[in-house]
Order: structure tokens, then C-alpha cells, then sequence
């Protein structure tokens, strides 16, 4: 019974705390399976790299979510994906300063700042360690309205990271499909946008309520 | 000895049959390396049997048509010493965007491709317009040629192809003397290519040389790599190879060649103006407008290496440029 109750609320929490680690997994077990014959550096970065970006995307998207759907469960797992981008973000600069520039100081400034893509991606890197650092409720409370303001930054690092990630392919198609994503997540942050949508759904929401309780009202009498 | 082709940038009219001494000069300096190659080679091989770098998968060649004996690779590795790429990662790693834009997806979906019967229409400002049979070009004596390609992407094979000189082709057409570039033409047929029905470029995909690049002894049209006929995902029948450029120039399952007066405008140009030139010569000084070209990964290899001018064929073909602004015509 009790489990029940603690199930419904938090298994969206459990589901993201787990599937989370899932394509780390993977990866790790494909890297020591020896699965990546081509050109591993390449495919593991492009693969931590947009896992990142996907963790970011579902975070930035919890927010709409909500308004859309009046979930507020949806609002708890807002965190957790965003640090968990942290974290892919973090594997995937790892895999270039390491596998790919072998750690070669002169090589990786060149390649960090003298490369758009590259200074984009890092600057959304810097954000979003930046952001997971002061993502503890002790750090909320340090900075009061300014944690507000800081963490509205999310919004530069997923630009940031669209753009890293058009700037480094040959065809635009794909990051252009996460641009428009993006784009429309904002959109519906937009106060008017929100406010709008949310007024809709209460008025859906309670004319549902009152056609149910008419539908009970004919049951009544059969009673 | 080369001054003949062009002076400060511009195509001089030349007499085809001017242009063999250069060639016969250079392949036999190739021939000398290749020899010192296979002395060394057979040291080294010797020693741990010869299945090193034996391939992994043997296409079929299709049937009806018989593949001469194909030379297979002499030498564990290029001129300078790097060793050649496997089979199976050359097999399986491919930029084939008519397929499909993923690099390790292109071997599955071009399984099947048919390659039997080929014809190449070789014609434009030529005296003597041909179409060749893929078994008329099989008839030119194929040799082996271990080539470095470098992608615009910043990584590297090292390839034992297979082919011939495209100036033995050129010189069957002789070119009229106001040719002064080479266009070449994919097949289009998006039927067999899902790639080409999707996506919002246009096809079929072009690329042109300077004919004195097409006339040059390193340029190539491939019909196979490692002693085996190409698979369809490196290309197949024919391909031509510029290793001293980005691996896109090296256009793939050619089907029609032409002599023409004006540049080509190929198929990147057309995509991304501001990005791809028409030149596209290996330089690590001359950076993609979006990323660095100064280091390159080899694949099956860690770590970067240093991209070298002109794919490192320099003392081959930099005096085709003489007197070039490089990061102008890049």
C-alpha cells in the first residue's frame, strides 16, 4: 500500500535515475567489447555528445511540460537531467582533451579557441558546470533571487550547445531538427505563451470535472 | 619540365602528346620507391607470415563480368612508413552521402548495388568521344598505388587501391586544346541511392579537376583496393582518386566524364559556397571556415597527427600551383 503510494509519486524519478546511467553503460561495455572498430574517439565522442545534448533538451523540456500537462512530477526530474547533461558533457570533454589530444597542451588550446564549434561548445561546458555546481539547495539558499537569475543561463547553454553541434557537422539537417526543438521550448516559456496555455488548460480541466460530475449526477439516481 | 601545363594560375593550350615524358619520368620514381617498399616489406612480413592486413569480408565481383587479376598491396605501408588502414575499416567507413550521411551506415544500405553492366560516357571538348564498358576499363593495365586520403573531416586512411592513370583514359579521347578542366558525374538513381530522393541537395554529385591535375601521374581512376574489385561502398565500379585533395574531390561510381572550357562548379561548391572551394588541396594552413585543418586523426590509430601541404605528395604536384594564393583558391 505504502509502497503503492510512494510508486506513483516518484517513478518518473526512479525511471530518469536509472535510464540516465544506461547509455554510459553501454558505451562502457561497448568500448570494452572493442565494438567501436572504425574510429571509436569519434563515435564515442558524438555519442557522449549527444546524449548530453538529449539530457539537456528533456530538462529545458520539463518546464513546458508541465504547463502543457499540469503534471507537477514532471517538475522534480528537472534537476537531475540537467546534471546528468553535466555529466555526459563532462565524459565527452574528457574523451577529446584525452583520446583524442592525448592531453597535448599546445595541440588542445589551438583546437579549443581557434575552432567556433569548439568555443561554443566549451563556453556551454563552462555554463553548465557552472550551473551544476550551484545546483545544491545550499546554494540556492546562498544566493537567493540571484540563483533565479544564474540558472536562466540553461537557456544560453542549450543555444550554445545547437549551435556547437551545427557548427561541426557537414549536414545541418540534424541539428537543425534539435534548433527548432529548442526554439519551440523557449516559445512556450515565454510568459504570455505560458500564461495562455495554462488558462486554457484550467478551463479544459474543470469543464472535464463538470461533465463528469454530470455523468455521476445521471448515475445518482440508479443508486 | 612541367612549365608547359600553366603559368601563374591559368591552363596553357598543351598537345596531349606532349605530356608523357613527365609521367614516365615520375612512375618510374614511384616504381623505384615501390620497390625499396617491397624489399623492406618482405623483411618485415616475412618474419610473422602474410596474412598480415589480410581483409576481413570478400566481395563478390558481380556475375557476368570478369575481373582481371587485380594486384594486391606490395607493402605494409605508404612511402612514408604509415602502415595501410584495414580492410575492414576502409570497407566500413565511408563518406556516401547518395546513401546515406552516416559513415558506418553506408557498407549495408549499398550492398546490392549494381555495378554490372557499367558504362563511363567520356566526351565534351574531345576529338574522339568514347563510352567505356566497365570491361574496357578494365583493359588499361591496373596497378596498385598506396595513396594517403585525408577527409575534410580531419581524418585519414592510408588505402591500397587499385587502377590506372585517368591521363591514359584522357589521351584515348584527345582532349581539343580549348579543354582546360575535367568535370565528372555521379549516377543519379535514387532507387538504388535512398540518399539522393531525401535530401535537399542536388544531385547528381559533380566534381572537376584542372586538366592538368586530371593529367597528372598521381591522379587515379580506382577500380579496386586491396587486390579485390571496390565494394559499392568505396565507389563502385570506378572512382577517380586525387590524394593529394580532400577526399570529396575523389567522386565515386563515375559515369560520365567531360572535357569542358569553364571551371565545374561541384557539388560541395553548389552546397556551401563559403565552405568548399574548387581546389581543395590537403593545407594545414588553410583552415574549414569552421574547423581546424592543422591535425588529423588516422583512423585505427590514437592520438593526431600532423596534416602535411598537399596530403605530403608536395615534391609531386606543388608546382602546379606555383605562384597560387592557397587561401584564396582554397
Amino acid at each position: 500500500m505504502v509502497l503503492g503510494t510512494w510508486w506513483r509519486k516518484n517513478w518518473l524519478r526512479v525511471l530518469v535515475h536509472i535510464g540516465a546511467w544506461v547509455p554510459l553503460s553501454w558505451l562502457v561495455i561497448q568500448y570494452l567489447q572493442g565494438s567501436f572498430v572504425v574510429d571509436p574517439v569519434r563515435e564515442m565522442t558524438t555519442y557522449t555528445g549527444k546524449t548530453a545534448l538529449i539530457l539537456l533538451m528533456l530538462s529545458l523540456a520539463c518546464t513546458p511540460i508541465s504547463t502543457v500537462t499540469g503534471l507537477k512530477q514532471v517538475l522534480r526530474v528537472r534537476r537531475a537531467l540537467g546534471v546528468y547533461s553535466l555529466v555526459y558533457v563532462s565524459v565527452h570533454f574528457a574523451i577529446f582533451v584525452g583520446l583524442d589530444y592525448r592531453f597535448d597542451p599546445g595541440l588542445l588550446v589551438e583546437a579549443i579557441f581557434e575552432q567556433r564549434y569548439v568555443i561554443v561548445g566549451f563556453a556551454a561546458g563552462v555554463i553548465l558546470l557552472l550551473l551544476g555546481v550551484t545546483s545544491t539547495r545550499g546554494w540556492q539558499r546562498r544566493l537567493r533571487r540571484n540563483w533565479k537569475r544564474l540558472h536562466r543561463l540553461v537557456y544560453v547553454a542549450g543555444i550554445l550547445v545547437v549551435a556547437h553541434f551545427l557548427w561541426l557537422s557537414k549536414d545541418p539537417q540534424e541539428p537543425l531538427r534539435y534548433g527548432a526543438l529548442l526554439v519551440g521550448l523557449l516559445l512556450l516559456r515565454l510568459p504570455p505563451i505560458r500564461g495562455a496555455i495554462s488558462r486554457l488548460r484550467r478551463r479544459l480541466e474543470s469543464r472535464l470535472k463538470r461533465n463528469s460530475e454530470r455523468g455521476l449526477g445521471v448515475l445518482a439516481p440508479h443508486r | 619540365m612541367q612549365e608547359w601545363f600553366f603559368i601563374g594560375g591559368n591552363v596553357v593550350k598543351i598537345n596531349p602528346s606532349e605530356i608523357t615524358p613527365e609521367h614516365v619520368y615520375l612512375s618510374r620514381r614511384r616504381f623505384l620507391k615501390g620497390v625499396g617498399a617491397v624489399a623492406a616489406a618482405s623483411l618485415v612480413v616475412g618474419a610473422c607470415g602474410p596474412q598480415e592486413s589480410s581483409p576481413v569480408a570478400v566481395p563478390t565481383a558481380e556475375p557476368g563480368l570478369a575481373y582481371p587479376p587485380l594486384p594486391t598491396p606490395s607493402a605494409a605501408s605508404d612511402e612514408l612508413g604509415a602502415a595501410l588502414t584495414t580492410y575492414e575499416a576502409i570497407t566500413n567507413y565511408n563518406n556516401y552521402y547518395e546513401f546515406t550521411t552516416s559513415k558506418e551506415g553506408v557498407a549495408k544500405l549499398a550492398q546490392g548495388f549494381r555495378t554490372s553492366p557499367w558504362e563511363v560516357e567520356v566526351g565534351g571538348l574531345v576529338d574522339k568521344p568514347q563510352v567505356f564498358g566497365l570491361e574496357d576499363l578494365l583493359k588499361f593495365e591496373q596497378e596498385e598505388r598506396i595513396y594517403r586520403l585525408r577527409c575534410v573531416e580531419a581524418w585519414s586512411m592510408v588505402i591500397p587501391w587499385v587502377g590506372f592513370p585517368l591521363r591514359r583514359l584522357l589521351e584515348e579521347v584527345a582532349p581539343q586544346s580549348g579543354a582546360q578542366y575535367v568535370r565528372f558525374e555521379t549516377l543519379y538513381d535514387p532507387e538504388q541511392m535512398p540518399g539522393q530522393g531525401r535530401s535537399s541537395y542536388s544531385w547528381p554529385y559533380l566534381e572537376g579537376l584542372r586538366l592538368d591535375e586530371a593529367m597528372h601521374d598521381l591522379t587515379l581512376l580506382a577500380t579496386g583496393i586491396y587486390g579485390k574489385p571496390l565494394p559499392p561502398q568505396n565507389g563502385a565500379p570506378v572512382r577517380l582518386v586525387v590524394p593529394w585533395k580532400y577526399g570529396f574531390k575523389s567522386i565515386k561510381s563515375i559515369v560520365k566524364i567531360e572535357l569542358v572550357e569553364e571551371m565545374p562548379v561541384s557539388f560541395w561548391m553548389d552546397a556551401v559556397p563559403q565552405e568548399y572551394g574548387f581546389y581543395a588541396n590537403v593545407n594545414p594552413e588553410v583552415s574549414h571556415p569552421r574547423w581546424s585543418q592543422a591535425t588529423e586523426r588516422r583512423i585505427g590509430e590514437s592520438g593526431r597527427i600532423e596534416t602535411l601541404l598537399f596530403n605530403g605528395y608536395d615534391e609531386e604536384v606543388a608546382h602546379l600551383y606555383e605562384g597560387m594564393d592557397l587561401r584564396r583558391w582554397y
